[in-house]
């Protein structure tokens, strides 16, 4: 059941509106209809602060998806002086929304049940939250952590630096024994500005922002920011670069769940799929290589379309590798289901039921294998996904096999889809001009990247530029989820629910 | 059993020739070192200065210079040259120990910087190096391209270099990311731990100059703000051939082409 939030405006994903359309209401009113919202079924893509002419007044904007009615909406409210009342008691999605308000302004959010910073910087303001002297640096994961008490419970702390390849963040765990009782996790070690460095924007470095924001998910990034131009701009795309941003989407998609099967069956000791995958990952990133130049997709996403256009042959050869890859991948991948002690440690590993999912705003392939099917190219379809549609994969267990499954069900669709897409290219330039971006408006911009819903943001200033700039990586959301999943499970089980949720650092802490 | 036995058969041999052999065929579309044609370049337009996203294009008297260390590979300067003085080769041979070495300037032909480890260093890590990964504000794009050494067809274990699990256990540190603030320490101290001798590598634009963040209050512009570096391999991100290329003429195990 899902009803009308009548006291927010309606808002569709990649269409700019004035900004004085968006209604300001009272915070009693703001709260009422978040979490009636809530209630109905709607999640909070995004709750962000921005600041006002006056410095002791705060705007509060909350964006809320109704994935069963394809739709969104918009509201804000006025918060003057230092702080408001907590809607996490209530609402448990928005916690880390709140906490990140609360460091950026200095608004504190009373009654939060664990009011700490997000990513460990001063405020915009002369504020701050923690009332933390403005002359001091503030130290990165320095602060309280939950504790267990009791004479056999003890801690273990994992980071910042880890023992791979792999981005920096602190991990505290209280055991007993082997056993997890509760994981916390510390970020903002990545933090570099980008969401800062964005107003006054857009300028030449600002695609280079949402290209590196999260540096595997360039091609979605890029895309949300590439949109949220295209909308204030009111500038038509057209169907042939609609087309291969889908196919790098996917192809993007395709590289990095091939590489996290293989990250997983290696976390599982499973040698053959993990050094397959491993490879086979590569090959896709070559595919959207073979399109651009670059691995990750840099310089194939901008503004007015994209960087690079097909051919005949490109095409054709894309679908020959794409073919080769499909076999190799099915291959590698169909060994995991078909090992016994692959899929023991796999299956009842790290679970998050569906009820805790819907509460903490759970997205992407997380949500999907504990049965939400929450898919914005299947609920709020932009470009290419508004004609062809992909259908959402989900499970049921909520486990990491249910994780890994959901993978490779997608990495079948998403094939589907490139298959289908480069068979038949629709004519067409690929880039138009974007002109001059409107006005004093509002826009966000939803894109299913391979982690979830990447959520772009932006609200421009009486001469067209960025006023606030605001970034959702999918990560954001879910970091909760992989703390939770860990509950009661052994810690040596750490590695392999960590790369089964496989979040991004740095798009976390921007 | 079976079944893994049939896929292995199915997967095949994959590792790579290279460096006995050719390297991997790369895109066409791959934009490595940029060649610089300053007899073309007269007019004055400064176009390209104005496109370049991190201010790695200096123009002084008609003769441009590119800073490796800071371009993003983007070719957004090769897009509005008039003059057409400014391509972007297929060269990916990019590394060098000096940061000025990364500045391409005049016409003057590109080759491989001689980038090979002093003698009495490459004694000790010429056949065996191992190596601290710090990933300090990287966006896990160099990061993604430095572990993909590790697979199956680039196989780095062949060339004795690992990627280990604490600074206790390794020669060097191979950096990525601008360097946060909120990294600083972390890095310093993990530097710290590494016993002497040891190396440093700084792996992409952000590693060397900040990249994209470069000048951010949040950022140290690069990872010789915090430890002295020993190579630097541009690129945004740099192609693991880049990467492997630069490592094993490091160690010596490859000359300059």
């Amino acid at each position: 059941m899902t009803q009308n939030n009548y006291s927010f405006a309606k808002l569709t994903n990649g269409r700019a509106v004035r900004l004085d359309t968006i209604p300001t209401i009272a915070f009693d009113g703001f709260r009422q209809a978040i979490l009636d919202g809530v209630a109905y079924g709607q999640r909070v893509s995004a709750m962000f602060g921005d600041s006002t002419s006056q410095s002791d007044v705060t705007l509060l904007y909350v964006v809320m998806a109704d994935d069963e009615q394809n739709q969104l909406y918009v509201g804000r409210t006025q918060i003057e002086g230092d702080q408001f009342p907590s809607l996490t008691p209530d609402c448990p999605q928005v916690h880390l929304f709140e906490r990140e308000i609360a460091e950026q302004f200095g608004l504190k959010p009373i009654g939060h049940p664990w009011f700490k910073p997000v990513r460990y910087h001063h405020s915009k303001t002369s504020r701050d939250a923690w009332n933390r002297p403005s002359n001091q640096p503030i130290l990165p994961g320095v602060g309280d952590f939950f504790q267990v008490g009791g004479d056999e419970v003890h801690e273990v702390a994992v980071g910042p630096v880890h023992a791979g390849i792999i981005e920096p963040g602190h991990f505290r765990f209280q055991c007993y024994g082997e056993q997890v009782f509760h994981l916390e996790i510390a970020l903002g070690f990545q933090h570099r500005g980008v969401e800062q460095a964005l107003i006054g924007g857009p300028n030449n470095r600002s695609i280079h922002y949402s290209e590196t924001l999260a540096g595997d998910t360039t091609i979605a990034h890029a895309t949300g920011y590439c949109q949220v131009l295209e909308a204030l701009a009111h500038c038509q795309k057209t169907a042939r670069a609609q087309m291969l941003r889908g196919v790098a989407l996917e192809l993007e998609r395709l590289a990095n769940h091939v590489g996290d099967l293989g990250a997983i069956s290696g976390d599982v000791g499973f040698l053959p799929t993990a050094s397959y995958c491993g490879r086979i990952r590569g090959d896709y990133l070559n595919m959207t290589a073979l399109l651009c130049g670059s691995r990750f997709g840099r310089g194939m996403i901008r503004p007015g379309g994209v960087g690079f256009d097909i051919d005949d042959n490109r095409a054709s050869e894309l679908l020959r590798r794409l073919d080769k890859a499909e076999k190799d991948t099915t291959v590698a991948i169909k060994l995991l289901w078909d090992t016994p002690s692959v899929m023991a440690r796999l299956e009842n590993t790290g679970t998050l039921p569906k009820s805790i999912a819907i509460e903490l705003g759970i997205v992407g392939p997380a949500a999907r294998a504990s049965d939400l099917p929450r898919d914005i190219r299947q609920d709020q379809p932009s470009g290419i996904f508004r004609f062809s549609h992909i259908p959402a994969s989900t499970c049921d267990t909520g486990d990491a096999f249910g994780r890994a499954f959901v993978r490779w069900l997608e990495i079948q669709h998403s094939i589907q889809f490139i298959r289908e897409q480069i068979g038949a290219i629709p004519a067409g330039s690929p880039l138009v001009k974007v002109g001059s971006l409107a006005a004093e408006s509002f826009v966000a911009t939803l894109n299913e990247g391979w982690r979830g819903e990447v959520c772009h943001i932006a609200i421009t200033n009486q001469q067209g530029n960025f006023a606030r700039y605001k970034i959702v990586d999918p990560s954001f959301h879910n970091w909760a989820a992989l703390a939770y999943a860990l509950r009661n499970q052994e810690i040596s089980d750490f590695p392999l629910c960590n790369k089964s949720f496989n979040l991004s650092y740095c798009g976390h802490d921007l | 059993m079976l079944k893994i036995i049939l896929a292995r058969l199915q997967q095949g041999h994959q590792t790579m020739k290279y460096p006995d052999g050719p390297p991997p065929k790369l895109p066409d579309r791959f934009r490595g070192c940029p060649k610089l044609n300053a007899d073309k370049c007269s007019n004055g337009c400064n176009a390209c200065v104005g496109a370049c996203p991190t201010g790695a294009i200096v123009v002084k008297d008609n003769h441009p210079s590119i800073d490796m260390g800071k371009c993003l590979f983007c070719a957004e300067c090769e897009k509005v040259c008039p003059e057409k003085a400014i391509t972007f080769s297929d060269e990916y041979y990019l590394a060098a120990r000096k940061r000025q070495d990364m500045i391409a300037a005049g016409n003057q032909p590109t080759k491989p910087c001689d980038v090979v480890m002093e003698r009495d260093i490459r004694k000790l890590f010429g056949r065996s190096l191992k190596l601290r990964q710090v990933s300090a504000g990287g966006c896990n794009a160099c990061e993604a391209d430095t572990n993909v050494l590790g697979t199956l067809a680039w196989d780095l274990g062949r060339f004795g270099i690992q990627f280990v699990a604490s600074p206790r256990h390794a020669d060097g540190l191979l950096i990525t990311g601008p360097v946060t603030q909120n990294m600083h320490l972390a890095l310093k101290k993990t530097y710290d731990a590494v016993a002497e001798p040891k190396i440093v590598i700084a792996v992409g634009a952000c590693a060397i100059s900040g990249g994209p963040y470069i000048d951010h209050e949040q950022v140290k512009n690069g990872a010789d703000a915090v430890v002295p570096v020993d190579l630097y391999i541009p690129g945004c991100p740099p192609h693991p051939l880049t990467i492997l290329d630069g490592l094993i003429r490091f160690l010596g195990r490859k000359g300059c082409n």
